[in-house]
């Protein structure tokens, strides 16, 4: 019992602390225009590769920009694209995932059987497939994450919509006359819309990691922009000299990442949510 | 059990052609037209005469489903083209590049086994003890640090800093050895987490019990017994992660200039060279797809219950 409520007190403190750090990220996403000192992308050679100073916080990079003001743009990038990834494939996998599992018959089969066929496909190899073929760039890599990540969600509430239909009061509301769209959104959404939060946040580390992937192999965002992935890539010429250009995006990452997975395998054991 | 493995195999067939169908597909989709994408590399002003003996060339103005039937029997006798690029069989360019990409996959496969393998175990048997500890911190931020990052910072730690290691290039076992842990270390991750849940679940079973009342050594219980139950999820770990492996290799050729496959197919993405790219997928499929096949066979050697299962539901 008291081992219980001593674990359950862990978690909860996971929670708070993780959602708190999670908080001040968003912050910055919003506010980085305010925080940052110095203009991103303004390239200023003759301050090139400085140390830390009162005006550049954590130095400068080759080009003479700051890099502080470069990580607090980079987490609007990276941030902004993974929640943009999250709600479109969430919206695609509610769809899908409804669909197929209050139709049942053959359009359940024909959609499941296709989410399996991805699904066999190692999803970074989709991705990267994708991307080969339609050429790189930001927008064929955020396209790329969705058409994997969709699969997870629809596959989720398919499941629970099939539960959730054997449900009494899901008859009486079909007895006394709802039409389908009124008891999908009355009784199925609500239902389903909080492990699939669980799930995003688990999904919303993973779809980070991997946009900065794409963009350290040069094939997500394209410079100028300020993203992490990109960051390291312009930084590692200067191991050697200044190391911290390739240190502090990658600590950034890491950061997002461990938090966004603390927060969601708390989340999980919490609500008993399982993970893929 | 002859007939379990037969059918085991025949279900690669259709998977195997649905993903062929899947990329045929999406380059017939893209908007590239090879013909152009091949005089643009060649840096040729084409005319449209030029494209449109090319497209002839390529086979590009037959119907699409002998365009595509012709491109599966090429596959099948390992012919996947022209590069665009340097005019030579992708084959040959493949097959020039994948001993050193073959390496680096091994090589980590190896020290992820070596490394997770004793510490999930010891950590699973020693609950919440120091080990336990330990396999749970490397579990979590192996899976949450990015290998590209975890690259560099092996580069600046151990070739920078301490000078042991040389940055990058290829030729000497010690060239080999921070690629490999860098692309082992999220696969050390993911099974010491699978090899430890997977203990603590056999711990459980009555089998434990009796051999505990039985009298046995606990050292036999856990090394005969426990080990060889406790393995087979993480062996499915494996398979499943071999995919994972060849696109981690990617990153971590690019990392460490590693002369590999993956770098190869970077190069072919920028330089929009259709039939590495498909060759690419097509290949990375395959090996996922054989992978598992072989995985499914090892297990089954393991633990025969799985193909008595299979005949259970025939």
């Amino acid at each position: 019992m008291i081992a219980k409520l001593q674990y359950q007190l862990k978690s909860q403190k996971v929670i708070v602390i993780s959602s708190f750090i999670l908080f001040g990220l968003f912050m910055i996403t919003l506010f980085a225009p305010w925080l940052a000192p110095n203009d991103p992308i303004a390239v200023n050679l003759a301050h090139k590769l400085q140390q830390p100073s009162w005006d550049y916080p954590l130095g400068t990079d080759h080009l003479g920009r700051c890099t502080f003001s470069r990580l607090l743009y980079g987490a609007r990038i990276s941030l902004g694209f993974a929640m943009l990834i999250f709600i479109s494939a969430l919206s695609i996998g509610l769809i899908i995932g409804i669909v197929a599992g209050y139709k049942g018959g053959w359009v359940d089969q024909l959609l499941m059987r296709f989410g399996d066929g991805l699904m066999a496909i190692p999803s970074l190899l989709l991705v990267i497939g994708f991307v080969g073929i339609w050429g790189a760039g930001l927008k064929q890599v955020i396209l790329g994450l969705i058409l994997v990540q969709w699969v997870y969600y629809a596959r989720v509430i398919r499941g629970m919509v099939l539960s959730l239909k054997e449900q009494n009061y899901i008859t009486a509301a079909k007895i006394s006359g709802s039409s389908t769209w009124t008891i999908m959104k009355k009784h199925i959404i609500p239902n389903v819309i909080p492990s699939l939060a669980v799930m995003g946040t688990l999904e919303m580390g993973w779809a980070i990691m991997n946009l900065s992937s794409m963009s350290f192999l040069g094939l997500g965002v394209q410079p100028p922009t300020p993203e992490w992935g990109a960051m390291i890539l312009e930084g590692k010429s200067y191991i050697r000299t200044n190391p911290a250009l390739m240190l502090y995006p990658g600590l950034m990452i890491m950061i997002v990442v461990v938090t966004f997975n603390l927060l969601g395998e708390a989340l999980s054991e919490r609500y008993g949510i399982k993970r893929r | 059990m002859g007939t379990y493995v037969l059918k085991r195999i025949i279900t690669i067939v259709p998977i195997f052609l649905i993903a062929t169908l899947v990329t045929f597909g999406m380059i017939n989709l893209s908007p590239v037209d090879p013909a152009e994408a091949y005089f643009a590399t060649a840096h040729i002003q084409a005319t449209d005469e030029m494209l449109e003996q090319k497209r002839h060339e390529f086979g590009l103005d037959q119907p699409l489903l002998i365009q595509y039937v012709n491109t599966i029997i090429k596959i099948c006798q390992f012919d996947f083209g022209i590069s665009y690029v340097t005019n030579k069989p992708v084959w040959d360019e493949i097959s020039s590049r994948l001993p050193a990409t073959i390496q680096l996959t091994i090589g980590s496969l190896l020290i992820a086994i070596l490394v997770s393998v004793p510490l999930g175990f010891l950590a699973g048997i020693k609950k919440n003890s120091g080990m336990d500890h330990f396999s749970r911190f490397l579990s979590f931020i192996g899976a949450s640090i990015p290998s590209f990052w975890l690259g560099y910072l092996f580069i600046f730690f151990f070739s920078v800093k301490l000078d042991l290691f040389p940055v990058e290039g290829t030729g000497t076992w010690k060239h080999l050895i921070l690629p490999s842990v860098t692309l082992a270390f999220p696969l050390i991750a993911l099974y010491t987490r699978l090899l430890r849940a997977s203990v603590l679940e056999n711990l459980q079973e009555s089998y434990v019990l009796f051999a505990r009342t039985r009298g046995f050594h606990e050292k036999m219980i856990m090394g005969k017994h426990v080990l060889r139950m406790a393995i087979s999820p993480m062996i499915t770990g494996l398979g499943m992660n071999i995919g994972n492996l060849l696109t981690g290799a990617i990153i971590v050729e690019a990392v460490f200039s590693w002369p590999g496959f993956g770098r190869y197919f970077i190069d072919a993405i920028f330089n929009r060279d259709v039939p590495v790219i498909q060759a690419y997928v097509l290949l990375a499929a395959g090996v996922f797809l054989i992978s598992n096949l072989i995985v499914d066979l090892v297990q089954m050697y393991i633990d025969p219950r799985i193909s008595r299962k299979g005949r259970q539901y025939q």
